[in-house]
């Protein structure tokens, strides 16, 4: 058996790392309570502002915004604060609609522009 | 804007207005230098089955970093979406593997190997969706197993070329030996490459932004007349 904390909150396990439901995080919410998407390669920074309502930013909010500071693709994020993905854009959800956390790239097409993929082809041939 | 979070936007419809209007509002505050500059960010998608290379191939041009993805077992995989019982419920961990290449401060590009398992393909609309294209590596020695990628890819209108891993010990084939065993397109470029080798993948790379950039514009221009 795994123990719960005092908070009855979260699960650990010594073996698995810290979390083994990576859902108790967010209070098992598997959907973002918010109308943004966040797409892999999006990319989302901190505003710096406090939050609109009462929220109050758990621990694995904060350590987000710690790593927002400067933009950031969700990927790197993710990998970063070595959380689920699912679990990340719940919180993610929670930051935007609190007004602390902004998306300030995405990809909106299901296609990338021509722009783009001509700065990769450069990139690519000059590695 | 006031988002109510508890509204009906995870519809579609709403999803998309609202996160226009999010990227409208946004961009005007973007512009910055620095470390405060927002890069632009790009994706291609690594796939092919099980144990033909991909991992490999992104290690060779690109530190691997880890990433942790889950699917709940809910809706998709059981058939029942009882969304108050989540605390008796499972999630299934992915653990995939993505590299990142990083041109200058403004441009990313990540590759990513597609998780194999048909079990994880609800993955898959996640990682195409705005990706460049896709390499399927193929090991001659069994060709089968790339064709659940081809097929996802033609059936989604993602573009793809086919990088052939070439093993040693494997029987080596022409390309065309190979483009008529997957039955592809014949504008398909199918390459022959060794996951191992830096030089190697980035002709394969190359060759994808070459062929996505042909295929769109000619697309372009199809659709105009
Ligand atoms: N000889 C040779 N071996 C290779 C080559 N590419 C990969 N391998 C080896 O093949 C094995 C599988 O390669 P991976 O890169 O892990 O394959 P993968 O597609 O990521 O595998 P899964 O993620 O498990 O599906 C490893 O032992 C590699 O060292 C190659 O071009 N030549
Ligand atoms: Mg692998």
């Amino acid at each position: 058996m795994t123990p719960r904390d005092s908070h009855g909150e979260r699960w650990f396990d010594q073996e698995a790392g810290p979390i083994v439901r990576p859902y108790a995080v967010t209070n098992g919410r598997t959907l973002p309570d918010s109308s943004a998407s966040f797409g892999l390669i999006d990319v989302v920074v901190a505003t710096g502002e406090g939050p609109y309502g009462h929220f109050r930013p758990g621990p694995e909010h904060r350590r987000i915004l710690g790593v927002c500071r400067r933009p950031t693709p969700i990927v790197d994020l993710t990998s970063e604060i070595d959380l689920p993905l699912g679990v990340v854009r719940v919180l993610l959800g929670d930051l935007t609609n609190e007004g602390m956390l902004r998306i300030v790239s995405a990809q909106r097409q299901p296609v990338p522009d021509q722009r783009l993929l001509r700065m990769v082809l450069d990139g690519l041939e000059s590695l | 804007m006031d988002l109510n979070p508890y509204d009906s936007a995870r519809q579609d419809s709403a999803r998309q207005d609202s996160a226009r209007h999010d990227t409208a509002r946004q961009d005007s505050a973007s512009q910055g230098t620095g470390p405060s500059a927002v890069p632009s960010t790009a994706k291609i998608l690594i796939a092919g089955g099980f144990g033909v290379g991909k991992t490999t191939l992104v290690g060779s041009v690109s530190e691997i970093r880890p990433l942790r993805t889950e699917e709940p077992l809910s809706d998709r995989s059981v058939g029942i979406d009882d969304t108050h019982g989540l605390s008796a419920k499972t999630t299934t961990t992915v653990a995939m593997d993505f590299g990142r290449i990083s041109f200058s401060s403004q441009l990313v590009l990540y590759l990513f190997g597609t998780p194999g398992q048909e079990r994880f393909w609800f993955m898959w609309d996640d990682l195409s969706f705005g990706a460049i294209g896709a390499v399927v590596m193929a090991d001659t020695r069994r060709v089968a197993d790339c064709f659940a990628s081809i097929d996802y890819f033609e059936r989604n209108d993602i573009p793809f070329i086919v990088a052939v891993n070439c093993f040693e010990g494997a029987p080596r084939f022409e390309a065309d030996d190979i483009r008529i065993a997957l039955t592809l397109k014949p504008e398909i470029p199918v390459v022959l490459c060794d996951a191992r080798d830096r030089e190697s993948v980035k002709k394969v790379l190359i060759g994808l932004a070459r062929y996505v950039m042909l295929s769109r514009s000619q697309a372009t221009t199809a659709s105009r007349g």
